[in-house]
This record gives structure tokens, sequence and C-alpha cells, in this order.
């Protein structure tokens, strides 16, 4: 279990002030300025040695994301694009860290962009977060004011620049080159890669995207360094990650823990244990709504980390855990994801936009018992259409939460079916 | 509720204050204007009641000098850019899966009983709309009811009652958690803070 000494957000339950005042108690932007003064690309190797992977569900090493900018800064500027946009059902960690430990996000917005050589970092962040946002726009004057960042940042030479953006309610911006295009003030629909932003993103310019939590743990590791962050969780999983349980606990909440923590300790320990006791326990989504779910043998041992959860045929995602007790009516709580899918899918690619509507139709059949194993055959091989097939990952988020539902619990639903079949006759 | 679009020539448009416009337009290269799209709407529709009327569409067109079907196109895509009026309260209810687990569906009735509304309705004084949106990002406060650009948290079918009373009557409310919860913290029903050490 990870030690009070190890936790990076010190005050992700804003039980102290946001205020930069408090933040610099808590240790913030002490001695930027000597971190800015590391070359470039030592800092990305510090990045990579510490093994920190992106938090915003993918799992890609962000030290190896940052050395694909360019090394040189031509005629184009260099971007930092930071992901706010986070709408994934079952994570919430990004609001914590915006409206109560900002100034972490800040400096690590600053050094990521000295990193990458980027003078300008947009913060994209979701429009439904409008009093985040103003948070987060009260904290960017402070730095401001104090010179933290701006021109000659932290009395580093290097001037940085640091806008918020609201969006408008599109899950689909948290897609990265969705986020550009929106960020660019069009329709958010995902461009096809390659080209990789880090060679043409944000106005045609190298721009890398990041999650949030990835930016914001930035300062901490370089401060205490990539062996401390790299000596905690597992080997290829390391450091400290924030947890979101959600759903069927006692105690609903967001945790800092050790990556690679046992699921039943997290829950158990952090979350008081789920509603009516583990045997009450049904399956758990582990990583936000597009990993399939697991049912409760595997939750009984599952650790939880990108390998494991990928082993086990799922994935740590952003780290969204929603719990299901034993009262959950398992396909309905799919069928209202699969609606989310339905809804949030950008209309770009055909088989994902007919596809999430054909999926959610002939699911909420599934649910209302009025169906034909027939009709789950069909919809598996549907899932299996859109799997794959399109620009961006949305039409694979939609089509795995059913595949996982099916995996585990097609016995269950068959049988369900049936008797709703004898009753009739 | 009158739904039917406005005339333009009877329209009277809101009050633009340049100064916050090129504030915002300041944020991005003078010559990718069309960046400050979203925020520009967004300000319009703050200043017109919280919808966006087709002359505001239109002016918005012209300040960032975009053709008015691109910034139609971006209006209708993003869910939270009303091209009908909503009431002077919009209340947005999550009812994906994390809040329906903890039961929105009961949320939902308590709006039903208290305002006889449901999903995209306007009460007859103007008073309140109902939207059923997706995820809001608050999970572990959840069931999540949104007021205008309030998150009302860890609601239930008596507290959300009670909520929508308040402001019927005109009562102070507080945005946040109703039951007393700073923020995400684990919290349990008999008001202790139980954070593990």
């Amino acid at each position: 279990m990870l030690q009070n000494k190890d936790k990076i957000f010190n005050n992700i339950f804003g039980f102290q002030s946001n205020k930069l005042s408090h933040a610099l108690k808590r240790g913030d932007w002490d001695k930027t300025k000597k971190i800015l003064s590391l070359d470039h690309d030592v800092i990305i190797e510090k990045i990579k040695k510490s093994g920190l992977r992106g938090r915003g569900g993918a799992g890609f090493s962000t030290g190896l994301k940052w050395s694909f900018m360019p090394k040189t800064l031509g005629e184009r500027p260099h971007y930092l694009v930071v992901n706010a946009d986070e709408s994934e059902p079952g994570t919430c960690k990004d609001r914590d860290i915006i409206r109560h430990e900002p100034h972490k996000l800040i400096e690590g917005c600053l050094i990521a962009s000295y990193a990458m050589r980027a003078h300008k970092c947009y913060i994209y962040i979701r429009g439904e977060f409008a009093n985040e946002a103003k948070i987060l726009q009260s904290a960017i004057d402070e730095a401001y004011e104090n010179k933290l960042i701006g021109n000659n940042a932290c009395k580093s030479g290097w001037d940085f620049d640091l806008y918020l953006h609201r969006g408008a309610g599109a899950y689909i911006c948290g897609e990265e080159t969705a986020l550009l295009e929106s960020l660019e003030g069009k329709k958010g629909q995902p461009r096809l890669k390659p080209p990789f932003p880090a060679g043409v993103g944000l106005y045609g310019c190298p721009t890398t995207v990041n999650n949030v939590e990835s930016i914001a743990v930035v300062p901490t590791i370089l401060r205490r360094g990539e062996n401390w962050f790299s000596k905690l969780g597992k080997e290829n999983n390391t450091g400290t990650k924030l947890f979101c349980i959600s759903g069927h606990v006692n105690k609903p909440c967001n945790v800092e823990e050790e990556m690679g923590i046992p699921l039943r300790e997290l829950i158990e320990k952090h979350a008081g244990g789920v509603i009516g006791g583990w045997n009450n326990l049904l399956a758990i989504i582990p990583g936000g709504s597009s990993t399939p779910m697991l049912p409760k043998q595997i939750c009984d041992t599952i650790t939880m980390d990108f390998d494991s959860l990928k082993n086990a045929g799922t994935g740590l995602g952003t780290a969204g855990v929603i719990v299901m007790d034993k009262t959950t009516d398992i396909v309905e709580a799919i069928v209202r994801l699969a609606f989310f899918y339905k809804h949030e899918s950008c209309g770009q690619c055909t088989p994902c936009r007919e596809g999430t509507g054909w999926m959610w139709r002939l699911l909420k059949k599934i649910a209302s018992k009025d169906a034909s194993p027939r009709d789950i055959d069909n919809l598996l091989e549907l899932t299996k259409q859109v799997e794959g097939h399109t620009i961006c990952a949305l039409g694979d988020a939609a089509a795995w939460p059913i595949q996982g539902l099916f995996k585990n619990f097609r016995d269950e639903i068959e049988m369900g079916l049936k008797l709703k079949k004898i009753a009739a006759e | 509720m009158k739904n039917e679009p406005l005339k333009a020539e009877n329209y009277k448009l809101c009050n633009i204050d340049r100064v916050k416009v090129d504030k915002i337009l300041d944020k991005y290269p003078s010559n990718r204007k069309a960046s400050a799209v979203i925020p520009l709407l967004h300000y319009v529709q703050k200043k017109s009641n919280g919808w966006l009327p087709v002359p505001e569409i239109e002016r918005v067109a012209e300040i960032l000098d975009m053709p008015y079907m691109k910034v139609y196109e971006v209006a209708s895509f993003y869910t939270m850019f009303n091209l009908k009026p909503v009431g002077k309260k919009l209340l947005q209810l999550c009812h994906t899966t994390p809040c329906w687990l903890r039961g929105s569906d009961q949320i939902e009735k308590s709006i039903y009983d208290t305002l006889k509304i449901k999903d995209g309705e306007t009460t007859p004084d103007d008073m309140f709309t109902l939207m059923k949106v997706e995820c809001l990002g608050a999970c572990v406060n959840a069931p999540i009811l949104q007021i205008n650009d309030d998150y009302y948290e860890d609601l239930d079918y008596k507290s959300t009652k009670e909520l929508l009373n308040k402001i019927k009557t005109k009562k102070n409310i507080k945005p946040g958690s109703v039951i007393g919860r700073k923020s995400s913290e684990p919290y349990d029903k008999n008001g202790n803070v139980n954070v593990t050490k």
C-alpha cells in the first residue's frame, strides 16, 4: 500500500486551498529553475527512465512520446496540448487535479513544454467543467503574476505561454486528433494517422497531446528522481496512479495508490468495500467504460496495472473502476454504455455511426428479453464488424464492453431469454 | 415553450463586449481566428438566455471571418450548444452507467414528480428545462445533476426534491455535494470523513 510520503497529490480532496501560497507549501514550483537548466533531452530521458506510462488510457510511454518531437525548433513552432476533456464514464480524476492541485498541472505544462521545445501550451478542458475552468484560469493568472510562466518563466530564460481552452461537450474530443480539430475551431472528428501529431499536429505544427495526470506528475518525478518513481509499482508498470472507484461500493472515492495494487484491496481499503460484502460482487469494469468487464472470480486476484489487466483480456484504461453488485441488471448496465457510444459517435466512419446504433438497438432488445440466442450471435458479429474498421478507437471502445458482457454472462443471459419464452407460452 | 425559430427582423441582438472578445481572440495565432469559435459561442450563448438564435451564430461567423455554415456545424455538433430556447435553469441529468448504478432513475422520477417535466421538456413558466445527458465526469459523486454551470452531487430522490423546491422558492443553494462531502473523499453515511492514512 502506498505510503503517505510517496503520494504525489497531497491535496487531491481539496482539504487545503488550491491557491499558489498553499501550493508552494506543498512543494510545487520548488527549484523549477534548476530543472529547466537541464538539457531538453536529459529531461525526456529521465521521464523515459521513470517508466511513466500515459495516464489517459492507452498507457504509452510518456518519455518515448515526447522523444518523437523534432530535436530542433524549425520554422514551425512546437505545441504541447494537455487533454483535460475527461469524459470516459467512470473517470473523474483530472477534475480533482484541476480544481485542487492546479499548480502541479501548470508547472508540469512548463517543464514538459520546455523538454519538447514548445513555447506555447493549450489545455483543452471539457466544457461542462465551467467552475473547474474558472479555478484553473485563476491559477494560471496567479502563475503569470508571479512570473512562474510567461516570458523568462521562473527566470530560466525560456518563454512560455499557457492558454486554457474550453470544449463544449463531445466525448470524441478526448481522442487526440479530434481534440486538435476542435481546438482549430472545427467539429471534433478524428484525423487519419499518419501523419502523427508529433509531425503534423495543431495548425500543422509538431504537437504532443498528453493527459492531465501524465503532465501533473512530471515535476514531482523530476524533483524526487526517476528512480524513486520507477521503484514504486511493478516492473514496466511503475509509479502511482489515481483510481476512481464508483458504483456499488460503500464509499465511492478517488484515491492515489501504487500501480499493481490488488483490485480487492483497492476497493476494501479505500472505498469501504462492495455494498453487501465482497461475495455480493457481480462484476467490475476496471478502467473506464471502454474496457471489458471482469467477473468476480477474476476480480478476486487481479492486480491493477496495465500488463496484468491486458493479460486478463481487458485494460487499465483511465483506472475508472465501476463496481456492480449482484442486484445489477448487467445487460441494462451495458445498454447504457452502448447508448453512450451511439450518442458520442462523431459520425465520420460508417461502421461506427451506423454500428453503434445497431449495437444499442440489438442489446436493448436482448435486455427486454424479447430476443433469441440468434440475436446475440448477430450482435457479436456486428461488434466484430465495427471493431478495427474505424479511424479512431471509439468504434473499438463501443464494441469491447458488449463483447466483455457476453464473454462472461452469455449463459445467464440466454437462460433469461429462455425463461421469458417459457413464461410467454 | 416557443420552439419556433425567431425571426431575424424582430430579434434584438445581445450586447457583445469587444474587449472581452479580443481577449478571447488573443489566445490564438492571429491567422487562426477560427479557434475561438467554441469560446465565442459559449460567450454569446450565456448572453442570450442559454441558447443560440441564428442571428447570433451569424454574428460569431462575421467576427471570425468564417462561413455561417462552418459555425453552424460547430454549434450543432457540440451538445452544450442549444439551438432551441431553454428555461432559466437548465437541468442536465447524467444517466450513464456509473450514475445509473447509484440511482439516477430515482432523480429523474424526483424531477418529474416535482416539476412535471420529462427529458427535453420545459416547465410552462420557462423556469426549468430537463435534459438527460451523457457522463458528466464526476462518477464518484454520482448521481449528478448539473444546473446551469454548477454540479449537484450525491443526490437521492428526497434531496433532489428539496433542491428543486429551494430554487422554486428562490432560496440560496450551494453547489457540490448535498450530503456535506467536501469533494471526492471516501465518505460514509454517518458523516465520518475516513481518509485512509
